[in-house]
């Protein structure tokens, strides 16, 4: 086992999702498979290897500081499950903390 | 046992571009809850960031301001968490290469000495959208601010004290002010804190566990949450306690701080190499580029009053605290204004008008052009110093030149030995007893022509002139 | 409308001489659609009245005989972003999200006058090799209705593989668009990373993700990758590179070009048909005068895992926004901000882009970074330096698309590394950002093998080259497969 249950319960809290029991145990089981097949990688010798993270030839890419009007508000509201006056509505936010 | 208190500060500041960081809505304060938004600041599906170059250059300059170092192969990251204000869950931020480092800022302490504080890194981040609270169960969302550039200035813990704190602050916001990058408001949210507080015992060598309260937004609040953190730290040692690593709440009314979350619930942030921004080289030539853009900083404009326009050390200390009275300032004696008297008269009358009407300078209809043109007038003698009191409520207070203003009212001065000379006889001739008086050494006689002079002029005549003029008169007779 | 017996020139030709108006062929289009959905259940969402509009409007302006593509009728995947036309990504969590702008190939299409029939299903945001992950339906091989699509883009494949549409969008992130154009007998190209723009279309791999055609033609594929092509303002990642016209050089024939065969591609997992089909296939273009030789792409066995570290870290970055909050499923009852995260997520996401979100977490965690997100983007490295030493001594690179022809539906869905392994062949490509192609090399058990063409990074030209001399070559393109009993 490359990965417990417990662990694979706390990456779900970290993704805001939750499985009941049984999913948890099919979802450990499937998520220990994949983590072994991953898991081949480590027998590469990758020291000194830089990471690729982009492929694009592009680089250094920017817009101009020029401002664009804002999209109709009520257009964007079009798919908003709960909103009014303007706002989107979510249950209250306990936790006023969250760092900026 | 002694301790001493260790604190180190990371500051949060909104720039001030037109557009936002990674999309091209306007930055607005103010505006009508999401209007300012467009799908990309929504996190819609399928949108993608578009770096403003703007901001990157504003968070470049502070970069340089603050002496930093500029990492020239950067790129972006991803900052992953979960809240009703951050649409994508995720923020665009910099956290493998932030665009500067290993700079510093040399603070002003009370005691007059200096100290420097060393700046370990500055990072882009954009900020979070609004909640607001009812308290009907639901929390209100405007994104207005979703996505607006904000730089992050971490400081190493440099500092031991809330005044040393309070010091850094201050001369952090008075750089970044003359950056021109922010209006660096506490109270708008433009300027934010988290201060990390340790204490130790004198002596050791390494630093306490400390805890850390976010978002602080005065500087009266820092003070005090530095100040209740190291007592309630060395209360918990003293009595054979642990320092928790963990986040505080600040609690403005009582002073005091609270747990808000330990390190254990801390968020797993899972940064990672943003894919959808390719890397940016920043050349020599771009930063030598940016670094011609920086405004003059108000250590170097204060040793130039000092040493070129002959200020005393406090005026210009007091003249360079914001950009805009130093620029202000800095025009009214390129417009040709004696530098004393502009000093003076900024320090002293403008001042004492912005505080009564609580207006900013720019507020004022006052212009450097004008305020030089009276103080010129006050020189040459054009206007008397009572006069000039008239001018200057005029024209802080409507676009008037003051010159034409004068002369329009009446207002000059009369100067002209020409205009005097024939008045002066007048007077004379009709007051033989005060020639007599004057022979015999009655100083009193000069007061009493004078006042005749004035009275005849309707207040009008330059003294100096005329006390020029008539004591060669009476010498003559 | 016979799309089995046109190509887009043929077609135009016949709208240029009014012998069919667009408004005509977009209504038999679609009376060919509703004859054959029941069968191959490839659209989720047809958009006729708009399309029937937008034909018109054509045919009033009349037909640019100078624009092949004006007034021809295309099928879009589900995952590209249509302005008031639903856009599901074949989720639960998007099946009522109607978007409020347009993807830039949208807009591009529109340019062009093409007429969008309607979305493609797929598997959900686009995770999965057979479509069968799909919240809302099974869409079936053309040529065998008990058999997958392939996948992702299964429904843009079997539409055009039926004969629905002449042309189809799909995406490809790991290999959804070669993998179910061989699946189904037709040509799939993904272009250089940074070659169509990803504007409007929903994120699964950012660093991974292009936007690519379906046809039956070589000649077809490049006359729509024209359209598409292009450096985007709104999207930072395509380049700069001058887009050319894909069709020219296109007969100039493969004489004197070199081609290498990595023997990674014909190991074993390969099936022995398959392996037979591409032999074959390397019999003909050396006939045709090219040069095939065997060379060695040593770090591509670890492209799958590389490949599910690195695109499931960044899909479950990107599948963060789909909260409940702002757009997409809301789950009902729900009391806490705490409830509408979890709640909506949990039952809007199916199983397997739910292990993908929790792979990709897991590999991004403080504690597991190094090891996994990490070591994968060093590997990829590796990878992308295999392929730059290839193409110092060669034009193209060529193998299967697929290790097998398409499978049973329903055979491993249950089975996720199994169904992983399948993309080995395609999933290289990506993770260097290389233009890919699938075109039709032969037939086994009745069903379609791909072969597949790999080119420099902004070589499509090469591709479409060797592509089109295999295709007047052989006839495979010219089998038509029996839909629903029907030929």
């Amino acid at each position: 086992m490359a990965i417990s249950a417990k662990e694979v319960a706390h990456v779900a809290s970290l993704a805001k999702l939750a499985f009941n029991e049984n999913e948890l145990e099919t979802f450990t089981g499937q998520m220990d498979e994949i983590i072994n097949m991953v898991q081949e990688l480590s027998e590469v010798d990758t020291t000194d290897v830089p990471v690729t993270t982009h492929v694009t030839d592009a680089h250094n890419v920017l817009r101009e500081d020029i401002a664009v009007k804002g999209t109709d508000r009520d257009l964007l509201m079009r798919n908003v499950p709960e909103s009014e006056d303007g706002y989107i509505k979510v249950p209250a936010i306990i936790d006023g903390s969250e760092d900026a | 046992m002694n301790f001493e208190t260790t604190v180190g500060l990371e500051v949060h500041i909104e720039m001030q571009t037109k557009s936002k960081a990674y999309s091209p809505s306007p930055v607005q304060y103010g505006a009508e809850q999401n209007t300012n938004t467009n799908v990309i600041d929504w996190g819609y599906p399928g949108v993608l960031p578009v770096v403003n170059k703007g901001a990157l250059e504003f968070a470049m300059r502070a970069a340089l301001a603050l002496n930093c170092e500029i990492e020239q192969d950067i790129h972006y990251d991803r900052k992953n968490y979960f809240y009703p204000d951050n649409p994508k869950a995720y923020q665009i931020t910099q956290f493998q290469t932030p665009i500067g480092h290993d700079g510093w800022v040399e603070i002003d302490l009370e005691d007059g000495s200096t100290k420097k504080v060393r700046i370990h890194e500055i990072h882009m981040e954009e900020d979070a959208g609004k909640n607001s609270h009812k308290d009907d169960g639901y929390s209100y969302v405007d994104l207005n601010r979703q996505g607006t550039p904000l730089v992050e200035i971490v400081a190493e813990p440099d500092l031991s004290s809330p005044e040393e704190a309070v010091a850094y602050l201050t001369k952090l916001r008075q750089i970044i002010q003359f950056t021109g990058i922010s209006d660096v408001k506490m109270e708008e949210g433009s300027m934010r804190a988290d201060v990390n507080v340790s204490v130790r015992p004198y002596g050791a060598d390494k630093l306490g566990v400390r805890t850390e309260m976010k978002n602080l937004n005065s500087f009266e609040h820092v003070r005090k949450g530095i100040q209740y953190e190291s007592k309630r730290q060395q209360g918990v040692l003293l009595t054979g306690g642990e320092i928790q690593q963990e986040t505080r709440r600040f609690d403005d009314v009582t002073g005091t701080t609270s747990l808000l979350r330990s390190k254990e619930e801390a968020n797993d942030y899972r940064y990672f190499p943003e894919p959808d921004i390719p890397p940016i080289h920043i050349s020599e030539e771009w930063i030598e580029k940016v670094r011609g853009e920086i405004p003059e900083m108000p250590d170097k404009r204060r040793a130039r009053y000092v040493n070129e326009w002959g200020i005393p050390e406090y005026d210009a200390g007091v003249l360079t605290q914001t950009k805009e009275m130093s620029d202000f300032y800095d025009a009214t004696v390129n417009a040709g204004a004696d530098a004393k008297l502009a000093a003076n008269w900024l320090m002293g009358e403008v001042n004492a008008y912005m505080n009564a009407q609580k207006m900013a300078l720019d507020e004022t209809a006052l212009t450097p052009e004008h305020l030089a043109t009276m103080i010129k007038l006050i020189v040459d003698g054009t206007i008397s110093s009572k006069i000039a009191k008239k001018v200057f409520k005029e024209i802080i207070t409507n676009d008037t030149d003051p010159q034409a203003w004068v002369e329009e009212k009446g207002m000059v001065q009369l100067s002209d030995p020409a205009k005097l000379q024939p008045i002066i006889d007048e007077i004379l001739d009709n007051n033989e007893q005060s020639i007599e008086d004057f022979k015999n050494g009655k100083d009193r006689a000069v007061g009493f022509l004078v006042g005749q002079i004035m009275k005849q002029t309707r207040g009008m005549a330059n003294p100096k002139m005329v006390n020029k003029l008539l004591m060669a008169s009476l010498n003559q007779r | 409308m016979d799309y089995f017996k046109n190509d887009l020139a043929s077609l135009h030709t016949s709208l240029v001489n009014k012998e069919i108006s667009a408004e005509e062929l977009t209504k038999a289009t679609f009376a060919g659609i509703k004859e054959k959905e029941p069968v191959v259940d490839a659209f989720l969402t047809l958009n006729e009245e708009k399309a029937l509009q937008t034909a018109r409007e054509i045919d009033a302006q009349g037909i640019d005989a100078d624009n092949v593509l004006a007034g021809i009728p295309i099928g879009i995947k589900d995952n590209i972003v249509t302005k008031d036309l639903r856009t599901t990504a074949a989720s639960k969590m998007l099946e009522n999200f109607e978007p409020i702008y347009d993807a830039t190939v949208m807009e591009k299409l529109q340019a062009a006058q093409m007429i969008n029939v309607g979305k493609l299903n797929m598997d959900e945001f686009a995770m999965g090799s057979s479509t069968e992950t799909s919240a809302f339906k099974k869409t079936k091989n053309a040529w065998d209705q008990t058999k997958v699509p392939g996948g992702s883009s299964g429904g843009s494949a079997a539409a055009v593989a039926s004969g629905e549409v002449l042309a189809s969008l799909g995406s490809d992130t790991g290999g959804s668009i070669r993998q179910p154009a061989a699946f189904n007998g037709i040509v799939g190209m993904k272009p250089t990373y940074g070659r169509v723009s990803r504007y409007g279309l929903i994120a699964f791999a950012s660093s991974l993700d292009q936007i690519g055609p379906f046809t039956r033609t070589v000649k077809d594929n490049a006359l729509v990758l024209n359209a598409i092509s292009g450096q985007d303002a709104r999207d930072f990642t395509t380049s700069a590179q001058p887009v050319p016209d894909f069709t020219q050089g296109i007969a100039d024939g493969v004489k004197g070009m070199k081609i290498a065969v990595p023997k990674e591609y014909l190991g074993e997992g390969v099936a022995e048909d398959v392996k037979a089909a591409i032999k074959n296939a390397i019999t003909t273009f050396e006939t045709l005068g090219a040069k095939v030789e065997e060379v060695s792409l040593p770090h591509s066995k670890y492209g799958v895992g590389v490949y599910y570290i690195i695109a499931s870290s960044e899909a479950s970055s990107n599948l963060e926004r789909f909260d409940g909050i702002r757009y997409g499923y809301r789950a009902p009852d729900v009391k806490t901000l705490e409830e509408v995260y979890v709640k909506s997520r949990s039952q809007g996401f199916g199983d397997e882009v739910k292990r993908r979100i929790m792979l990709g977490t897991f590999s991004l965690s403080a504690g597991t970074y190094d090891a996994f997100f990490k070591k994968a983007a060093q590997v990829r490295t590796l990878i992308c330096q295999d392929f730059a030493k290839v193409y110092q001594d060669y034009d193209l690179i060529l193998g299967p698309t697929a290790p097998t022809v398409a499978y049973g539906l329903g055979e491993k869905i249950d089975d996720p590394v199994t169904m992983y392994m399948n993309d080995i062949l395609t999933i290289p490509t990506n993770l260097a950002g290389l233009p890919g192609m699938s075109i039709p090399a032969g037939f086994s058990q009745g069903l379609p093998i791909g072969l597949q063409l790999i080119a420099p990074q902004f070589a499509e030209q090469t591709l479409y080259r060797a592509g089109y001399a295999f295709e007047q070559a052989t006839s495979f393109h010219k089998e038509i497969p029996v839909i629903g009993g029907q030929a």
